[in-house]
C-alpha cells in the first residue's frame, strides 16, 4: 500500500478548475515532485494535501486514513512554505520548538530536539537569532528544520528554494537530498523549475490545467516524454510537425513537409497518424561534414543562427526547405576549428531512437 | 552644503510649527507655573522692582497648594483609574473588530474602515449631547434598563451624571482610536504564518495567542496611547455627563483658567499631569522595548 494514495481529487474556483480529476500514489521513502507552470493546479493539490484547502470530490488517504476526517493541525503532515513562514516574534530555537510545543512534550526533551535538529541544519550558533537577522539560505534552514523536528509522516516542500539566487539554489539543492535521504521522510515537492526537479526527484509528476501529464522517473520524462507539453515544458526541445508514413514493430518513418523521410523510434502509433517529432538538441550531432553511421538519419544545411552559452553553443541549423532544427555543440568539442559562422555549411545527425513521435 | 539645504528646506518648516507652537507655549506654561496670580486673574509681573532694583517674583506656591490638599492627587488616581477603564474596554472591543476588518475580503476592508470613522464626521458635542438623551432618566434606555432591574427587585438607578456615564462615552469617543492602529497592523500580518501554525500543530486558540496576538502588540501599544492619553486630559465628557461625581482632572485644569482665574495653579495642574502621562507611557514603552527585544 502506498503512502498517500490520491484519488480523483477535483478542485474548482468558480468556473475555473484548478485540480481537474488527479489521481497518484506516493510511496515511503520517496521524493516526489510536483511540476509544471504556475496555474497548473500543483500547489492547489499540496494545499489540499496540507489541509488548508478541500477537494470537492475524490478522496486522499494517508496510510490507507482518509485525510478528510482528520484537522490540518492533527495531519501527521509538515510544510514549508515559499516565503518560508518562520514566526518573526520568535528566535530559531523557539521557531523549531513550536511544533514540539504544540504537542505538549516535556522541557527537557523539546530543548533536546532543538539541540539536535539545530545540529542537523548546522545552524548551533544561530539558536537566539531571530529570522530577520539570518540570510536567505539559513532561513530556508530553519524552516526545513522546524517541518521535520516532530518527524512528520510527509513533508511538503512549496517551492521552497524559489526566493535563493542560482549557487546556492544548487547547494541547497544536494542539501535536500542528502537531508531527505538522511531523515528518510517523504518529501512531496513542489516547483516549476524543470532542472530542479530532474535533479532532486525520484519520481515527478508533470502537470498542466489541473491534470496530471505524465508520472514517471526523471530520466523517462526526459528521454520519452508522453506528449507535446511535456517535450516542450522539460528542456529545450525541437518540435517538427511530422506524419506516419511507415509505422513499423519499432522503428517507423515520418514524413515531414520540407524534410522528407526521418527515420523515430514507434512508440506505438499506426500509419497516416499525424503528430509532432520531439528531438532533443544534445542528441543531435552537427560539424562542417560528418560520416554518415548506420541508424542515423542524415541531412546537409546550413547554419541560421546561433547562440554561444559559455559551455556549449546552440545552432540552429536550416536543413530541405526552409525547416529549423536545433543542435547542441560542447565546446570543448575535441578538434574543432573554429565555431561555425552563420551562412556555414554543416551537416547534422541523430539516430533514429533519439527522436519520438507524439500524437496531436 | 546643498544637499543639507535641501534636508531643511523639508523638515525646516514642520519644525519651527513645533517649536513656535509646542514648545514655546510649554515653556510658558512651565515658567507660569512659578509664578504669582495676577489680582484681577491672569499672571503678576516676573520681574518686580523696587528700592532695591529688580528681583524675580517666583515662587513654589501652585505645587505646594497641589501637595497640601489629598483631594488633587485622588483627583489625579480618579483621572487615571477612568483613562485605564476607559483604555481596557477599548482594547476589548476594538480588538474582534479589527481582526474582523482585517480578515474580510478587500474589497469589504475600505468599506468597513470608513464606517469606522463615520462618526467622526458629526460634531463631538452634538455626539456627546446624544449621549445626555440616551442616558437621560426619560430615556427609552434608562426604561428598559430599571424595568429590567425592577424584575429583580433592584430599584430604578440614575445613569446621567455618573462616572458610569462619563467612561461609557468616554469609550464611544475613544474606540474609533484603537481600532484604526490595530487594523492597520493587523492587516499586515502575513496569512502564511497562520497557516505555518496550524500546519504545525497548533489549534485556532494557540494560533491567536502564539502568533496573531504577539504580532500585533506594536498595534495594541500605538492604540492604548492614543486613547490612553488624550482621555487624561479630556474635559468637555465628563462636564456634560459627570455631574458632580463624575469630574476629572481635566476639569479641575479648565476651571483654575476660566473661573477660578488662578493661571499658576491650572498650569501646575497641567505640568503634574504632562509629567504623570510621560512617566505612565515612557514606562509602559520601556517595558514593550524590552519585551521586543527578548530580554524578558
Amino acid at each position: 500500500m502506498a503512502l498517500l494514495e490520491i484519488r480523483n481529487i477535483v478542485r474548482r474556483f468558480g468556473d475555473f478548475t484548478a485540480v481537474d480529476g488527479v489521481s497518484m500514489d506516493i510511496e515511503a521513502g520517496e521524493f516526489f515532485t510536483l511540476l509544471g507552470p504556475s496555474g497548473c493546479g500543483k500547489t492547489t493539490l499540496l494545499r489540499m494535501i496540507a489541509g488548508f484547502d478541500s477537494p470537492q470530490s475524490g478522496e486522499m488517504l494517508l496510510d490507507g486514513k482518509d485525510l478528510a476526517s482528520i484537522a490540518p493541525e492533527k495531519r501527521p503532515i509538515h510544510t514549508v512554505f515559499q516565503s518560508y513562514a518562520l514566526f518573526p516574534h520568535m528566535t530559531v530555537a523557539e521557531n523549531i520548538a513550536f511544533p514540539l510545543r504544540m504537542r505538549k512534550l516535556g522541557k527537557g526533551e523539546i530543548g533536546e530536539r532543538v539541540r539536535q535538529s539545530l545540529e542537523d541544519v548546522r545552524l548551533t550558533d544561530r539558536g537566539g537569532r531571530y529570522p530577520g537577522e539570518l540570510s536567505g539560505g539559513q532561513r530556508q534552514r530553519v524552516a526545513l528544520a522546524r517541518a521535520l523536528v516532530n518527524r512528520p509522516r510527509l513533508l511538503l516542500l512549496d517551492e521552497p528554494l524559489a526566493a535563493l539566487d542560482m549557487k546556492l539554489r544548487e547547494q541547497m539543492q544536494l542539501e535536500l537530498i542528502n537531508l531527505q535521504k538522511e531523515v528518510g521522510i517523504t518529501f512531496i515537492y513542489v516547483t516549476h523549475d524543470q532542472t530542479e526537479a530532474l535533479a532532486l526527484s525520484h519520481r515527478i509528476a508533470v502537470m498542466n490545467g489541473g491534470k496530471v501529464e505524465q508520472l514517471d522517473e526523471p530520466s523517462k520524462i526526459y528521454d520519452s516524454p508522453k506528449n507535446r507539453f511535456v517535450a516542450d515544458f522539460i528542456g529545450t526541445c525541437n518540435l517538427i510537425d511530422a506524419e506516419v508514413s511507415v509505422a513499423g514493430e519499432e522503428k517507423m518513418v515520418l514524413q515531414i513537409r520540407g524534410l522528407g523521410e526521418v527515420a523515430a523510434r514507434n512508440p506505438g502509433a499506426t500509419g497516416g497518424a499525424k503528430g509532432i517529432l520531439a528531438l532533443r538538441p544534445e542528441k543531435v550531432r552537427i560539424a562542417a561534414q560528418l560520416a554518415p553511421e548506420d541508424d542515423e538519419n542524415h541531412f546537409k544545411g546550413r547554419v541560421h543562427d546561433f547562440l554561444y552559452m559559455g559551455d556549449v553553443t546552440v545552432y540552429i541549423v536550416e536543413v530541405g526547405d526552409g525547416v529549423h532544427v536545433e543542435a547542441l555543440l560542447p565546446n570543448s568539442a575535441a578538434g574543432r576549428p573554429r565555431i561555425l559562422a552563420v551562412g556555414d555549411p554543416v551537416e547534422i545527425a541523430w539516430r533514429y531512437d533519439a527522436g519520438t513521435f507524439l500524437d496531436g | 552644503m546643498a544637499k543639507h539645504l535641501g534636508k531643511w528646506l523639508i523638515s525646516g518648516p514642520p519644525v519651527l510649527y513645533l517649536i513656535v507652537f509646542f514648545v514655546i507655549p510649554t515653556c510658558i506654561m512651565v515658567l507660569a507655573s512659578f509664578r504669582y496670580a495676577g489680582e484681577y486673574g491672569g499672571l503678576a509681573p516676573v520681574l518686580l522692582h523696587d528700592a532695591s532694583g529688580a528681583h524675580l517674583n517666583l515662587t513654589l506656591e501652585s505645587y505646594q497648594e497641589f501637595f497640601s490638599d489629598f483631594i488633587y492627587s485622588w483627583l489625579f488616581i480618579k483621572t487615571l483609574v477612568y483613562a485605564l477603564v476607559t483604555t481596557f474596554c477599548c482594547l476589548l472591543m476594538a480588538y474582534p473588530l479589527a481582526l474582523l476588518i482585517a480578515r474580510s475580503a478587500s474589497k469589504y476592508r475600505d468599506l468597513l474602515v470608513l464606517l469606522v470613522i463615520l462618526p467622526f464626521w458629526s460634531n463631538f458635542l452634538i455626539r456627546i449631547y446624544a449621549w445626555m438623551i440616551l442616558l437621560g432618566p426619560q430615556s427609552a434606555f434608562s426604561a428598559a434598563l430599571n424595568g429590567f432591574l425592577g424584575i429583580f427587585g433592584v430599584g430604578p438607578v440614575r445613569l446621567l451624571f455618573t462616572p458610569f456615564a462619563v467612561v461609557l462615552c468616554l469609550i464611544y469617543v475613544q474606540l474609533p482610536f484603537m481600532v484604526l492602529p490595530l487594523y492597520a497592523n493587523l492587516e499586515k500580518h502575513d496569512p502564511a504564518l497562520l497557516d505555518a501554525a496550524q500546519d504545525l500543530g497548533a489549534n485556532a486558540w494557540q494560533r491567536f495567542w502564539r502568533v496573531t496576538f504577539p504580532l500585533s502588540l506594536p498595534g495594541i501599544y500605538a492604540g492604548v496611547a492614543l486613547v490612553f492619553v488624550p482621555v487624561l486630559g479630556i474635559f468637555a465628557v465628563p462636564d456634560i455627563l459627570g455631574g458632580t461625581r463624575g469630574i476629572m482632572i481635566g476639569n479641575l485644569i479648565k476651571q483654575e483658567f476660566l473661573e477660578a482665574r488662578d493661571w499658576p495653579f491650572g498650569s501646575a495642574l497641567s505640568i503634574m499631569l504632562t509629567i504623570g502621562a510621560m512617566i505612565i507611557v515612557g514606562g509602559a514603552a520601556l517595558f514593550a522595548g524590552r519585551r521586543r527585544s527578548g530580554d524578558v
